[in-house]
């Protein structure tokens, strides 16, 4: 398994991950085999497109997947313990204490009879047994931490009163008001607009500073990735296919897939408008249901006709492992040469 | 050329020496305003009280605003103020925004699916404003639009055969059934798709093969100039890119005029000719793509497109954060709506007291800016 660096334990650690959900003719793998681990203090993007098996990979984390849905193999060590062997009252004691999650759309993730002040109170009372009233006075803290203008006046509001950026960042308060060690922010930016995103991320690192605590980001858009992250995870059809530092990804990415999405994107700003056609990436994601037998992305693969007969040939029967590849590790038989490699 | 013989408003940004296209869509001074319910204001106020600092030592949702905007009854939402646009025949005018900027407001009024409250409206040289939907039903043929979400655009009990030829059959263009189902295949092979979708329902594509359909549609009665309405915002980042290489395939085979709105500053920049933005309901900067991407005039424009996420570190340096929400259409600030949230120091007075006028820049670009040179 896990190699013996005497590195500093990391705080979480996945291995192996299984998840899988009940479709016709038998279970499907959301996430299949999927192992990576958040340093302390470290900020770990994960990135792929609908379907991939991000979110899964959270939820799994969280131990949030809704039956039928399970986990079914794989474990999830925090603090020395598997999450994924507590009992249920064990597991809440970390859930939005320990571990937090924010999620892409806040307007469905609050609830819309309760004011802002008691959804964000509920966790400090749960999880501290704190009073009413620290609690309350703790909510108003965290609403001035995360930027909500005159948070005495702000707490009791309901969901329906506040913007979307607003809400956001009582998202993120809520999350936040245990002080956890893990921040699990899915999409937290995608439903916001840019100007509004901006001001958020900046949050988010200015937390990570003052809070010190690891981010799981999730998310799709690359841009967010190279600003937030240090460390990157790709996923492709519930697989990792390549992870790496956010340097040595974006620097050159080894893996078909994630060249073509770092190609598929338009050029921007002053080195941008020119207008050559875009370099999509042909066809779609497979169903889970019906993946093929060898390399998962080789019906979309871009440099799979470069490749000899035999090579096709193997790409096509054989699924590559994850492997370490210079600074990168990737899922591919025949990673592209990274640029410092030279052969 | 288009009726019009007034001198054009400011915006007309020259595009480099090439000779005035000639001009298909022309918009002078419309507005779009909609009355509120009750519930509304609430909303509107406690987010009017977070822009403006929120009202000391009173409870949120309870200012001033909300019982001035309870007491007018039905508030109005300025939508769309006072826009006026021109829309050259051939190429793609971007409109960009964030949301609830009205830019989609602004593209359903330009097609009439909305009426305008004020201003006029000329396509192709008829007045489209004050027409009647009879006399509109003609000239409807040659307008389409193109959703943001295929699947809600969809009849979910229509095969895709029947969606894309119902506007051959409301607008008589094919004679027999054969004729018709002979064009559904042909638009379908335009759009990438097989001929056998025909005979499918829309749960049975993905998201980018339903936006190929809603294309394939909005193709059906040969148009000329089609609104684009954030038609790649719901897809994956690499299906995007295969419909945004459609949509300009089908404009360089049909001679496509577009209107794209999006708030994706990065296709913008790809796939426009021309660039609006919008903030607030009206259009604050108007310039062609070079000139607003390499120097943006109005602050906004310049917060919004250093606000974009930078994969290259060296790009981040001179971001703008802005502070603040988007304040409501219901009550825009006095003045330039921009006023509060501007970043610009030592502002004159008119900024907070006379709304700014669309004007020609030195650059070429138009900007509403009293700061702006």
């Amino acid at each position: 398994m896990a190699d013996p660096a005497p590195a500093p334990r990391p705080l979480l650690e996945i291995r192996d991950l299984v998840t899988e959900f009940p479709a016709e003719g038998g279970w499907v793998h959301a996430v299949d085999g999927v192992s990576f681990e958040i340093a302390a203090k470290a900020t770990l993007g994960v990135v792929g497109e609908s379907g991939c098996g991000k979110s899964v990979t959270a939820l799994s984390i969280m131990r949030l997947i809704a039956p039928p849905g399970r986990t079914s193999s794989g474990t999830v060590t925090y603090a020395g313990e598997d999450l994924l062997a507590l009992r249920p009252a064990a597991m809440r004691a970390i859930r939005g204490n320990r571990i937090a999650m924010i999620f892409q759309e806040p307007m469905t993730s609050l609830n819309p009879v309760f004011t802002v002040g008691d959804q964000v109170g509920e966790a400090v009372r749960l999880h501290q047994g704190k009073s009413r009233r620290a609690a309350r006075e703790l909510a108003v803290e965290m609403f001035r931490l995360v930027g909500i203008p005159s948070p005495e006046a702000r707490i009791d509001a309901y969901p329906h009163q506040l913007s979307g950026g607003m809400r956001q960042r009582v998202m993120i308060a809520m999350a936040l008001v245990c002080k956890p060690d893990l921040l699990i922010a899915d999409e937290p930016t995608t439903a916001l607009d840019v100007t509004i995103q901006a001001q958020i991320l900046e949050l988010l690192r200015k937390l990570q500073r003052e809070l010190g605590m690891s981010i799981l980001l999730i998310t799709h858009d690359l841009g967010v990735v190279a600003e937030t992250c240090d460390e990157v995870v790709v996923m492709y059809a519930g697989r990792i296919v390549e992870r790496a530092s956010t340097e040595a990804l974006f620097a050159g990415p080894r893996h078909p897939y994630t060249a073509g999405l770092l190609r598929s994107v338009p050029s921007y700003g002053e080195a941008g408008g020119e207008h050559a056609r875009l370099r999509e990436i042909r066809g779609m994601v497979p169903s889970l249901s019906e993946l093929p037998a060898g390399c998962k992305f080789y019906e979309r693969c871009a440099t799979r006709e470069a490749l000899p007969a035999d090579g096709q040939q193997r790409c096509k029967a054989e699924e590559p492992r994850l492997e370490q590849r210079g600074a990168s590790w990737v899922r591919c038989h025949y990673p592209i040469a990274s640029p410092g490699e030279g052969a | 050329m288009p009726e019009h013989t007034e001198p054009g408003p400011a915006a007309q940004a020259e595009r480099g020496p090439a000779p005035e296209a000639e001009v298909l869509v022309s918009v002078r001074g419309v507005s779009k305003h909609f009355a509120t319910k009750l519930a509304w204001p609430g909303r509107a106020a406690a987010e009017l009280d977070g822009a403006a600092g929120g009202v000391p030592g009173g409870r949120v949702g309870f200012g001033g605003r909300l019982w001035r905007s309870v007491s007018r009854r039905s508030a109005m939402v300025q939508a769309v103020t006072e826009v006026d646009l021109e829309i050259r025949r051939g190429e793609t005018l971007g409109l960009v925004g964030e949301s609830g900027c009205g830019k989609s407001t602004l593209g359903r009024t330009i097609l009439r699916l909305l009426a305008p409250t004020a201003g006029r409206i000329v396509f192709d040289q008829t007045e489209l404003t004050g027409m009647s939907e009879r006399a509109l039903r003609p000239l409807r043929r040659r307008m389409q639009l193109i959703f943001q979400d295929p699947y809600a655009s969809l009849n979910p009990r229509m095969t895709i055969g029947a969606a894309i030829a119902e506007p051959l059959v409301i607008h008589h263009l094919a004679a027999t059934a054969r004729e018709r189902s002979d064009r559904v295949d042909e638009l379908l092979e335009t759009v990438g798709l097989r001929p056998d979708a025909a005979r499918r329902y829309p749960h049975e594509f993905s998201g980018g093969q339903r936006q190929r359909i809603g294309i394939a549609r909005a193709l059906a009665c040969k148009p000329q100039f089609i609104v684009c309405d954030e038609p790649i915002s719901a897809l994956d980042v690499s299906i995007q890119a295969q419909i945004v290489n459609l949509l300009e395939d089908l404009q360089a085979a049909e001679r496509l005029t577009y209107l794209f709105i999006s708030h994706d500053l990065k296709i913008v920049q790809h796939i426009c000719d021309r660039i609006a933005v919008m903030y607030l309901g009206r259009i604050v900067e108007l310039a062609d793509k070079a000139t607003l991407y390499r120097a943006p005039s109005h602050p906004y424009t310049q917060a919004l497109l250093s606000a974009v996420p930078r994969i290259d570190a060296r790009d981040r340096v001179g971001r703008i954060l802005l502070g603040g929400d988007v304040p409501s259409p219901i009550d825009p600030p006095a003045g330039c709506a921009f006023h509060p949230r501007c970043p610009v120091k030592d502002k004159p007075a008119a900024c907070s007291t006379e709304v700014p006028r669309l004007r020609v820049l030195r650059n070429g670009a138009c900007a509403a800016c009293h700061v702006a040179e």
